[in-house]
């Protein structure tokens, strides 16, 4: 009833509204204003691949026995250089190649996840995604003696199948991401205590290899383990780069997304399948490297601040990707006194910053 | 702009498993009016909105836009001719009001076409009507709940659709803004011939604005038409349960509703001082029973 | 206004030993029951803990065992046994009883040590003792479980209840996923360098009562004895909370108080038993939820009932894990996960979305 006082003084309101459309904000400077986002973006991007570049050269270059860059050219180019050919061709070259591809897939299967749950604790590290390929790379090492590329199929296998399994048991009347991210975590919990029964019947021997598991760790990197990989990250990168605009309106909530005329489930189904296809080639050949598919979307979103909307967070995600997994590797190999796989690297530089994220991200309130 | 799009429903009905909500509902939506909905929590009026917009398949009945059934469409051409906002959507963080509104454009762009200037035009135009232009660069996370809510009203503008759904559009706002957003409804539906649907939760605001008032009580429309045919005390005491005197509005002569409570029942009497009514337990903590 | 359901005769602690007239009312015979069935439970179980094994023993071992006798090799067994029984059974009670309490104490149905990263944190600080304090012994490593147990929780507290909505499940679970993500690479980076270390890890971590011993017991049971009693006491206030802060502080609760000192009890509860038997998953989840089933949430009830609950269950696992994987065993954190993992996933699939 006091409603009637306030709704008669409203018209007051439309006053406010026709002064306001009198301010001189014309449709070109929303035009511009996007342009600039877009330059932004289109930067950042380029500054991005040079570092990965230059990240990609270095660890090609230093080590124990040091190349220059003319050397290392000869090498790439096939030439037979003495001491060179082996050390940067065999040892370096697909150490390098296999961290930056891995890299990438973890990002864009990170940034997938992330966007798609629109929630950035959501990645598919934590929820448990890679949980199975690890469970099984251990359980083939240790339990049936296996190694190599067999493994590789394995952990592929078992990444893609724990993924199908964490999906069938959150699709209840519909898929809920909320049910997505619960269950996954449930189950990474259960695989987690697999991989402590193996790991303690494992043989000294095997230990190290098993270890490398768990943690992520790209010495063992080889030409045969890249090939797939590449071929993985370049059909899945096409598959989610055509579906950027979905995914982008998805962002909204579902039932706008759907509104827009995005069709959502299958659209997800799309996104999951393509984001675990990345992970699961990735993880077989580098294990589960921990933070990177966590962290990649999360500082490449930093990088471009308002821009961030302007394009899509796909090819950023992945630079970021490879650059963390190219320098951890590098960190971990040099700057300490004894050699570290990659995922310790990573997992200990990124705990800080997931616990400034936490406390960032449940501050401001996110889409929790 | 054109006024042509017909949006109705027959034999529909709604829910989830067994209990259906919505029971053998009949429904067209008047080109180029405003329907408002409304009805008790529970009653069925969103899950009803959603599945005019498509978002909800029919247990039975079906939901026809201009002639076809509108879960056969293919749901791009529907976003083309029609949009929803919907109660709670999600503005993505750090994302800036241009960008926004832009992703209204979503079904008029291919897999892989390019921002066009048409595109730009769209939002320009969008931002214009629901006067935001001057916000076009803010993130959304800083704006107000009713500066959002115009913000979201222009991303469903630049859907460039000639149908409109609105699931209670004025939720979280106070009443100024309530006002404002359903001004700003009534703006582009005189001015364009917008067609509007939405689901209201104040009845006042509700007569006030309808063009054609919907009563959903008991899974099917229990009476619609103008404000003043609907909104009678015998209707607000059959769908809400809630007795009421219904009076002019002296703003917009559209009826008002009084509830009556348990306190409140007589017609008021605004001289006599409130002397202790004599039907009033006096004290309560004997046991009077 | 709190008292009105609690009838005056009736004190409101709980008879710790079964009594036919323990209730008036239905729901206390009921109770009454089934505190009686456990109670058999437990000794059941308990007697088939001591008597089932890799190795096959006879009732005579068993009782010459108990003595204390070691002559043979089925006499030594049994006599291993019997402090193992002892910590499967006070383990298993302390972990159901940290899950009842940070279920209550976050409204949360998904709160468990494990999930929250709190066996976790446990893990880093004893490999970080040692390491590099050069700890050896269980009395150092409870302390630093202890000390790990309760950082991690108040972290994963703190930052799943920041913001909008204060600690949902979805928040606080992530926000304990992704602690145990960091923790265990920090983990990983304390242990990889030493294989020594590595190696009596691995055997930790699996989450087992084998390797029990009198001392072992004795060292924990001060923690475990504190953290069963302040939990009792914060059990009227566990109550109240539930109602939600706002309405138990309206009722006159200390919400404050009655948090602190049930958050204390379950890291307590959860660091000791962690610290003794290594991270044993989901005990601290199921428990509480099947007791809950059945006897409604009176955290003055269901405190006691979890902690039997708790022992019948570890101690059953335990045995089972004895005696499926004969004639090696199969630790009893890998028996819980197997059986604890699949109720988690019916918790989640029941739960209502909308109500997370």
């Amino acid at each position: 009833m006091r409603r009637i006082a306030e709704a008669g003084s409203a018209g007051a309101g439309n006053t406010e509204a026709a002064s306001g459309a009198a301010t001189a904000v014309v449709p070109a400077d929303i035009a511009a204003g996007r342009r600039r986002r877009r330059r932004r973006h289109l930067t950042v991007c380029a500054a991005l691949s040079l570092l990965v570049l230059a990240a990609f050269a270095v660890s090609l270059m230093f080590g124990q026995a040091v190349y220059g860059p003319l050397e290392v050219v000869r090498v790439l180019a096939g030439e037979e250089v003495p001491g060179a050919s082996f050390t940067v061709g065999v040892l370096r070259l697909p150490r390098a190649l296999v961290g930056l591809l891995a890299g990438a897939a973890f990002g864009m299967a990170g940034i997938t996840f992330q966007t798609m749950l629109r929630n950035p604790l959501a990645s598919p590290d934590i929820i448990g995604i890679s949980s199975g390929a690890s469970a099984a790379a251990v359980f083939s090492i240790v339990m049936l003696s296996l190694s190599g590329t067999a493994v590789s199929i394995i952990a592929t296998v078992a990444a893609l199948a724990t993924a199908g399994l964490i999906y069938l048991l959150s699709f209840r009347g519909g898929l809920s991401g909320t049910r997505l991210i619960l269950i996954g975590i449930g189950i990474s919990a259960m695989l987690h205590s697999l991989v402590s029964y193996v790991l303690a019947r494992a043989a000294q021997w095997d230990l190290q290899t098993a270890m490398r598991w768990l943690n992520g760790n790209l010495s063992n990197a080889s030409m045969e383990q890249a090939a797939p990989l590449a071929l993985a990250v370049a059909v899945c990168a096409v598959g989610l780069v055509s579906l950027s605009g979905n995914l982008d309106t998805l962002r909204l909530g579902e039932e706008t997304a759907a509104a827009l005329g995005v069709r959502v489930e299958r659209t997800r189904l799309l996104l999951i399948f393509l984001a675990v296809v990345l992970l699961a080639f990735a993880t077989a050949a580098a294990g589960p490297i921990s933070f990177v598919a966590f962290l990649a979307g999360p500082i490449s979103v930093r990088l471009l601040g308002r821009a961030a909307s302007a394009g899509s967070p796909l090819i950023p995600a992945a630079l970021v990707g490879a650059l963390l997994v190219l320098a951890a590797d590098f960190i971990g190999q040099f700057a300490f006194g004894t050699r570290y796989p990659v995922g310790v690297v990573t997992g200990v530089l990124g705990a800080p910053y997931l616990i400034f994220l936490l406390i960032r991200q449940t501050r401001t309130g996110g889409a929790l | 702009m054109t006024k042509d799009h017909q949006l109705s429903a027959s034999g529909l009905a709604l829910g989830y498993g067994d209990a259906p909500v919505i029971r053998d509902l009949d429904l067209e939506l008047a080109p180029g009016e405003i329907t408002v909905i409304v009805g008790s929590n529970g009653c069925g009026k969103s899950t009803l909105l959603k599945s005019m917009a498509r978002l909800l398949a029919p247990l039975r009945g079906s939901v026809v836009l201009d002639g076809r059934e509108i879960h056969r469409m293919p749901t791009k051409e529907v976003a083309r001719v029609m949009g929803l906002l919907a109660q709670s959507p999600i503005a993505p963080e750090g994302i800036v009001v241009s960008d926004l509104v832009g992703r209204g454009r979503y079904p008029h762009q291919g897999v892989f076409a390019r921002w066009s200037s048409e595109d730009e035009r769209a939002v320009a135009e969008a931002l214009a009507v629901t006067n935001t232009l001057e916000l076009a660069e803010r993130p959304v996370d800083e704006l107000s709940g009713g500066q959002r809510q115009r913000v979201w009203i222009a991303m469903v503008l630049a859907q460039q659709s000639e149908l409109l759904l609105l699931d209670e559009p004025t939720t979280f706002l106070d009443v100024t803004h309530q006002v404002e957003v359903l001004d700003l409804l009534t703006d582009l539906n005189r001015s364009r011939g917008t067609t509007i649907a939405m689901v209201l939760h104040d009845l006042n605001l509700a007569a006030r604005y309808a063009d054609r008032l919907v009563a959903v009580h008991g899974g099917t429309v229990h009476a619609q038409g103008a404000s003043e045919d609907v909104l009678t005390e015998e209707t607000v005491e059959e769908v809400f349960g809630l007795r009421s005197r219904v009076v002019p509005d002296p703003v917009s002569g559209r009826p008002l509703v009084l509830p009556l409570g348990r306190h409140h029942s007589g017609p008021p009497e605004p001289l006599s001082r409130p002397a202790p009514p004599s039907r009033c337990r006096s004290s309560g903590s004997h046991p009077s029973r | 206004m709190s008292t009105l359901h609690a009838p005056a005769s009736a004190p409101p602690r709980p008879a710790p030993r079964p009594s036919p007239f323990a209730g008036r009312r239905r729901s206390g015979s009921v109770r009454a029951t089934a505190l009686t069935i456990l109670v058999l439970a437990l000794v059941a179980a308990a007697a088939a803990s001591v008597a089932f094994g890799a190795r096959g023993v006879t009732l005579a071992d068993i009782t010459a065992g108990m003595t204390g006798a070691d002559g043979t090799l089925a006499e030594a067994a049994v006599a291993k046994r019997v402090p193992r029984t002892l910590l499967a059974v006070v383990a298993g009670a302390a972990l159901g009883v940290s899950g009842a309490l940070l279920q209550g104490l976050t409204r949360n149905p998904l709160a468990d040590p494990g999930i929250f990263g709190i066996t976790n944190g446990a893990a880093l600080a004893v490999v970080t003792g040692m390491t590099f304090f050069g700890m050896t012994s269980p009395h150092a490593y409870i302390w630093a479980a202890l000390l790990g147990a309760g950082v991690t929780a108040v972290f994963v507290y703190a930052v799943g209840s920041l913001g909008r909505g204060g600690a949902t499940p979805l928040k606080l679970a992530l926000a304990g996923a992704a602690t145990s993500v960091a923790l265990t690479s920090l983990v990983s980076a304390v242990v990889l360098p030493h294989a020594a270390v590595m190696d009596a890890f691995r055997f930790w971590q699996i989450g087992g009562v084998g390797g029990a011993a009198f001392d072992t017991l004795a060292r924990v049971a001060p923690f475990l004895l504190t953290g069963f009693v302040l939990a009792l006491v914060s059990a009227r206030g566990l109550n109240a909370l539930a109602l939600g802060d706002e309405m138990a502080r309206g009722l006159g609760a200390k919400a404050g108080r009655t948090r602190i000192v049930a958050a204390l009890a379950a890291v307590l509860l959860c660091g000791a038993a962690t610290a003794a038997a290594g991270p044993i998953a989901f005990v601290g989840l199921v428990v509480p939820h099947m007791c809950r089933m059945v006897f409604g949430p009176d955290h003055r009830w269901l405190l006691p009932l979890t902690a039997l609950a708790g022992a019948v269950l570890l101690t059953v696992s335990d045995v089972a894990g004895r005696l499926i994987a004969r004639p090696e065993e199969l630790e009893v954190g890998i028996v819980t996960a197997l059986i604890g993992a699949p109720f988690f996933i019916v918790i989640v699939r029941r739960m209502r979305v909308r109500a997370l």
